[in-house]
């Protein structure tokens, strides 16, 4: 049983639906938990000892150590979750945008000063030579 | 008898509330994005809504991923602004209108619309920056000028509910609202969008050719707008640009005929298109 994922060829985005939710319910609960300051000063204490509350895949508390934003996203953490992690570290939405798409935080901030990312040439994964 | 009047479409980028907050809105990069709500604001003064139905969503702040109720309503006496990770925004606690959202509570659930009522529930940007757009600058001392009937839509986990499903929905909440005993003039929100892309490699995606169409559509063939697949959303507006389908339950409210009386587009707002309408049901 499986339903057709019509939004998969879709480039430079995680449609976060139930596959990648199960994947990812442990980091981003992490994640939404540094929403309450008490939360965000006891993972600043002592990262390794808050992670160990959270039973995440080693290699998703690796990405959470490294703050490998695309990472993240990779193995199942949604932006709405992730951006909790780069608040605490002083990084906004905009910046965290710089920071994926590997633009840099001012380049990325002239492109949407210049109306944003065109969708032509951006729809489908085999204009950017992916299949 | 309560009736909706009048539907609002807007855009609740939180960088717009970090704006307000910080008091930076006359900077020429946030000047254009304020011009086109002043006539909002006068709009609001005269119109004097007794009650705001406003659909948002909620970004993982109220809920986490433990649950993931697609329709919540706000039934508390007061909804408190959440610390989002930087600090709950300086603005008044939202008052409800208690009775009229356990009215309408039932009579959707009644009419087949299994709603899930939130006894306790604080509210994220997704609600306050609209409020702050529309009625202007207020402090936590202050009071929002009407009473506020929250209604959260998941749009986070895809996927959202289809663009028919909240159009029908809000049929039903207008049912709901004409069957409410107090004379209230009612005005309902649809809020998010326009079109956006926050994560990964395509971020910054903004479509205005396409948000504008969708802008035209809500007022000349809602029906059709309101079928409109998620995948298209998603491919041509951007991954968090089917919180737009919040529109179409504001939209499904009104009259068949609506006069479009205001609209304001501008990009960018941080990594998003700001889009806005005001329509008013024709024989209001
Ligand atoms: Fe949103």
């Amino acid at each position: 049983m499986s339903m057709k994922k019509d939004y998969e060829d879709i480039p430079g985005t995680f449609v976060f639906d139930a596959d990648r939710s199960r994947e990812g319910y442990h980091l981003n609960q992490f994640c939404i938990s540094l929403r309450l300051q008490k939360n965000r000063d006891a993972f600043n204490a002592n990262e390794e000892a808050y992670l160990d509350k959270y039973p995440m895949k080693p290699e998703q508390r690796d990405a959470v150590l490294k703050r490998d934003w695309n990472r993240l996203l990779e193995l199942g953490g949604n932006i709405y979750y992730t951006s909790k992690l780069a608040a605490n570290d002083g990084i906004n939405f905009q910046n965290l945008a710089g920071l994926m798409t590997g633009m840099g935080v001012d380049a990325y901030r002239d492109m949407m000063l210049n109306g944003g990312r065109k969708v032509d040439g951006n729809r489908f994964k085999k204009e950017w030579g992916e299949e | 008898m309560a009736r909706i009047t009048a539907g609002v479409g807007v855009s609740h980028v939180p960088a717009i509330g970090v704006a307000m907050d910080t008091k930076i809105t006359d900077q020429p990069y946030w000047q254009p994005v304020f011009k086109g709500f002043e006539k909002s604001r006068e709009w609001m003064k005269e119109k004097k809504p007794d009650v705001i139905f406003l659909v948002y969503n909620d970004h993982c702040t109220a809920f986490d991923a433990s649950c993931i109720p697609t329709f919540a309503l706000g039934c508390a006496a007061e909804f408190q602004p959440a610390d989002e990770g930087w600090g709950p925004r300086p603005v008044p606690v939202v008052k409800n209108h208690q009775k009229l959202a356990s009215h309408i509570a039932q009579s959707l659930i009644l009419d087949e619309f299994d709603i899930t009522i939130m006894n306790e529930m604080e509210v994220d940007h997704g609600l306050t920056v609209p409020l702050s757009v529309m009625y202007g600058d207020m402090t936590p001392e202050d009071e929002w000028p009407a009473l506020v009937i929250p209604l959260a839509v998941n749009v986070v986990q895809y996927p959202a509910p289809t663009g028919n499903r909240c159009f029908n929905l809000g049929k039903a909440i207008r049912k709901a609202v004409e069957s409410f005993d107090e004379d209230l003039n009612v005005v309902i929100f649809g809020t998010g969008g326009m079109s956006h892309q926050l994560q990964y490699k395509r971020a910054g995606l903004i479509n205005a050719e396409w948000d504008k169409r969708f802008l035209d559509l809500l007022t000349e063939d809602p029906v059709f707008a309101s079928k409109i697949p998620h995948v298209e959303y998603l491919r041509e507006a951007g991954s968090e640009g089917v919180e737009m389908v919040m529109w179409h339950v504001m939209r499904g409210a009104l009259d068949e005929e609506v006069v479009e009386v205001h609209r304001h587009y501008h990009v960018p707002a941080s990594n998003t298109a700001v889009g806005h309408i005001i329509l008013e049901n024709k024989a209001a």
